[in-house]
């Protein structure tokens, strides 16, 4: 592969910020279901 | 807290878990096919494989745009002003602004192979940077704080001058271009002949990315009902304290 | 436009110009900032020609930077002590307060332009014909009016928020970047500088005026929204 530095750099950005991203929010969603009441929860 | 309220843990619902179970299998394809199982492109050699999530994450990018400007729009004409289209408008600017950003990080590294550099002064490029700094700002006038509905109000009114504003800079952009036009900078998709594989990977991923999308956003608005939801239980708590006080 | 929306803009325009006059915050600090940031570009750029050719360029950067200590005076005065809100109550017409403001706004500018422009004449060396004269008064009138629109707009949007001396740039730069791209290219022609001829500087004045008229309808439509809370 030419331009290998390049293009292992552009996949793992884009995956490492997607995958932050979903861990991220996940992480936040069950720490703020904990704390909220299931009536502000319209999709449970 | 009480227990009760920990009835449900986290913002998953099936249809979400569709969506990501979607997304996995297309996001793990691009990255396999992507990387390793597809051929290398004639003309541009193994850069080509940069392609496979410029594309998508450019697509998803304008499209959460679009998402946030129609949403806003829906808010502002809504008599209800439901707030459902406000949480909308805020996560589908958040994925954006994000995906935007790594669009513009894998263009100057993918412009560095074809073109011979990081950036140019193309109507496209210039214009894609200008809506990531507009969307910095509208993130910006979310963050201001007061009320659930001066933030919507606010923010919705942003979007749609946000996009009034987008093809003023594009078309000021393409008239200033034409002026010194040099070489012509060719696109980098443009002459990239593509067997079924690539094809395959390319429509594959970007169906992938907009599941990704539809999943990040689902997610991220449950978070922003909540944490509105938090504020409001906040203040109703320090009125009730503060009335307690004044009655003691 | 009915009656009392064009009396209540003349009030609050003369309102603004008449603090202004008397504060002489932008004849001793704006107009003396703005010659500075002239002479700094001269300094930076050291180079006779060069200076000759971007003349134009820097004139309007040195406008956009005014813009931003403008506006936020423009609304400080009202937030300083709730007169906004006071206006609001009193249940003023809002398209009023922003044509209003936005004349008072453009006042302030083109003092500030037409001092701008007489200093890279003297400093820059530029000179301009007749025909170019025209142009340069066209476009100054078009793109400062858009300026004072969209100013008007972000800085009622941002008055009272926390944060707004570097949230302003970063909403208003974005949004004044076609006016800088074709004030400037206008303005380039009028001083017909790197062999440009006047006549192409008309179609950078009609987007100017486009620009103007969006913004200026947009602002109508939105100020009352932005500034009801």
């Amino acid at each position: 592969m030419n331009h290998v530095g390049f293009i292992i750099a552009t996949y793992g950005v884009t995956f490492g910020v997607i995958i932050g991203l979903v861990v991220y929010t996940i992480k936040q969603g069950r720490n703020l279901s904990r704390t909220v009441a299931d009536k502000d929860k319209p999709w449970t | 807290m009480s227990t009760e309220t920990q009835s449900f843990k986290g913002v998953g619902t099936p249809t979400t878990r569709m969506y990501g179970l979607l997304a996995v299998i297309a996001l793990g394809w691009v990255f396999l096919g992507g990387l390793f199982f597809t051929p290398e492109d004639a003309v541009q050699g193994d850069a080509v494989r940069i392609m496979y999530v410029h594309v998508p994450t450019a697509w998803v990018a304008y499209l959460a745009f679009i998402v946030t400007g129609v949403a806003s729009a829906c808010w502002l004409i809504g008599k209800k002003h439901s707030m459902g289209f406000d949480r909308v408008a805020g996560a589908s600017a958040e994925v954006g602004v994000l995906f935007m950003a790594m669009t513009l990080l894998s263009g100057s590294l993918w412009g560095r192979i074809t073109w011979g550099t990081f950036w140019v002064w193309d109507p496209r490029l210039t214009t894609t940077a200008f809506l990531f700094v507009t969307y910095l700002g509208y993130l910006a006038v979310r963050g201001l704080g007061g009320t659930a509905q001066q933030r919507a109000r606010r923010s919705s009114v942003i979007a749609l001058l946000a996009v009034l504003e987008i093809p003023l800079v594009h078309f000021s952009v393409v008239l200033w271009r034409s002026l010194h036009q040099r070489a012509t900078v060719l696109s980098p998709d443009g002459d990239i002949k593509m067997d079924g594989l690539m094809l395959f990977t390319l429509l594959f991923g970007v169906f992938g990315f907009t599941v990704l999308f539809a999943w990040l956003v689902s997610h991220r608005q449950r978070i922003l009902a909540m944490q509105d939801a938090q504020q409001t239980s906040a203040l109703d708590a320090a009125v009730t304290e503060r009335l307690k006080e004044v009655q003691a | 436009m009915n009656m009392s929306t064009s009396r209540i803009a003349r009030a609050v325009a003369s309102k603004d110009l008449r603090i202004e006059l008397r504060s002489r915050v932008v004849t001793n600090q704006v107009l003396p900032f703005s010659g500075l940031v002239m002479i700094m570009f001269a300094f930076a750029l050291d180079n006779d020609d060069v200076l000759q050719r971007v003349a134009g360029g820097l004139v309007w950067l040195a406008t956009l930077f005014s813009l931003f200590i403008l506006v936020q005076r423009t609304f400080a005065v009202e937030t300083y002590d709730g007169a906004l809100d006071s206006l609001r109550v009193a249940g003023v017409n809002p398209q009023g307060i922003f044509i209003g403001k936005a004349i008072a706004l453009f006042v302030q500018l083109i003092v500030l332009e037409s001092m701008l422009f007489i200093a890279a004449i003297v400093l820059y060396r530029v000179n301009v014909n007749g025909s170019g004269l025209v142009l340069l008064v066209t476009c100054v009138l078009c793109a400062t009016a858009g300026l004072a629109f969209v100013g008007t707009l972000y800085g009622g949007l941002t008055a009272g928020a926390r944060g707004r001396e570097t949230l302003l740039p970063l909403l208003l730069l974005p949004v004044v970047a076609p006016v800088l791209i074709c004030a400037t290219r206008a303005t380039e022609s009028a001083f017909r500088s790197g062999g440009l001829t006047v006549g192409e500087g008309w179609p950078w004045v009609a987007v100017l005026a486009v620009f103007a008229a969006v913004f200026g309808l947009g602002g109508l439509l939105s100020f009352s929204s932005l500034i009801e809370e």
